[in-house]
């Protein structure tokens, strides 16, 4: 019955997913709460971990991608046709957020004077001019980018376990780090 | 017609052979004080915007060279409007106290031509340092362009106290660098 025990993403893959998961959610609470804090070293601090942290989320995507292209994920667990092309998607919507929420965040900080140096000793170039207006407009898009992706998280997790707990077609199976024993 | 011919001569006099020990004039359009500090490890450029210098200046004669300067720290920019606001702050600049700062060169001596060394004693938030700023100058028309940069320890200044002395988050180096134009020197 169970399709998924032999259906399983590559343990490249799924550890991909896993990690840039956690990268994504953790990036995305800080940047909440950074935003709103006043000046102090613990701002200045949380600000450059979450461009650092967001600039590895943009070169392990790259390699993530690269990884995805080069490798067929399983095939997808029976369902009506609508949601998979919701789910597929979702997939395309994630990936293109990937890299999106990182770059806006770059261009912002270009644009706001302050350039991104990775991990504190790897300069980025600036491929936006240094303009308050700019940054005010690649500030708002930051934003709603990150949001968006957080709408599509939220989906693509509703939408797994909706089928893992209440199809039961052990869909989650095919992500989960450890694969299952046939007894279970 | 005897007076118009002494201003005249007077204006050629001013315009052309400034005499020796006359004041310089700086033009501030054109002059630029520029400072970068690091934090984290990226470069954050500021700029003073208002500030002023006293040059008594005979390129033949560097020992008997007096140079004022006095910067109004209020007019300091810096990155974005979160750490202007930041700047003024007892921490930082306290500029409510220490409005200004100063430099006032006790020695200068040519290092080449063109080239002087200006030591004297910098002043910023009533703290007193001697300095020694490398200056390389440049004629075009009237017009003579001294430029250089230099390097202050901002702890030495008390620049950054409190929770801001970690220099892991602020560097404690600041790189100073400066362009001014002064109309009045003698040919170098």
């Amino acid at each position: 019955m169970n399709a998924s025990l032999n259906n399983r993403y590559t343990p490249v893959a799924i550890a991909f997913h896993w990690l840039l998961a956690v990268a994504i959610v953790c990036s995305f609470c800080v940047g909440l709460y950074m935003s709103d804090l006043s000046m102090s070293p613990t701002r200045l601090k949380l600000f450059n971990w979450h461009k650092w942290a967001g600039m590895t989320i943009f070169a392990l995507s790259a390699l993530r991608l690269l990884w995805r292209l080069t490798h067929r994920p399983p095939a997808d667990v029976p369902m009506p046709a609508w949601q998979q092309r919701a789910a597929h998607a979702a997939h395309v919507a994630l990936y293109a957020l990937f890299f999106a929420v990182p770059l806006a965040g770059w261009a912002y900080s270009s644009s706001a004077g302050f350039p991104v140096v990775v991990y504190g000793v790897l300069p980025l170039p600036d491929f936006v001019p240094v303009d308050k207006g700019l940054a005010e407009i690649l500030k708002t898009l930051h934003h709603w980018l990150a949001f968006t992706l957080a709408l599509v998280v939220v989906a693509h997790v509703g939408a797994a376990l909706k089928h893992h707990f209440l199809d039961r077609d052990g869909l989650l199976l095919r992500m989960w780090p450890r694969k299952p024993s046939l007894t279970s | 017609m005897k007076t118009y011919f002494a201003i005249s001569t007077l204006a050629l006099a001013a315009g052309f052979a400034a005499p020796a020990c006359a004041q310089q004039k700086l033009v501030p359009a054109q002059s630029e004080i520029a400072f970068t500090s690091k934090q984290m490890g990226v470069p954050v450029d500021g700029k003073f915007k208002k500030f002023d210098a006293q040059v008594a200046f005979d390129p033949k004669k560097p020992d008997a060279a007096k140079i004022a300067f006095s910067i109004d720290i209020g007019s300091a920019t810096l990155g974005s409007p979160e750490t202007e606001a930041e700047l003024v702050k007892p921490d930082w600049f306290n500029t409510k106290l220490f409005p200004q700062a100063t430099f006032q060169s006790s020695a200068v001596k040519a290092t080449g031509p063109g080239k002087f060394d200006v030591a004297g004693k910098l002043v910023i938030k009533g703290a007193t340092h001697d300095v020694v700023v490398p200056v390389a100058l440049a004629q075009a028309g009237a017009n003579t362009t001294a430029s250089g940069a230099f390097v202050i320890k901002r702890l030495d200044f008390k620049i950054g106290d409190g929770d801001w002395k970690d220099t892991s988050m602020v560097a404690n180096d600041v790189q100073v660098k400066f362009k001014l134009t002064l109309t009045g020197v003698s040919a170098l």
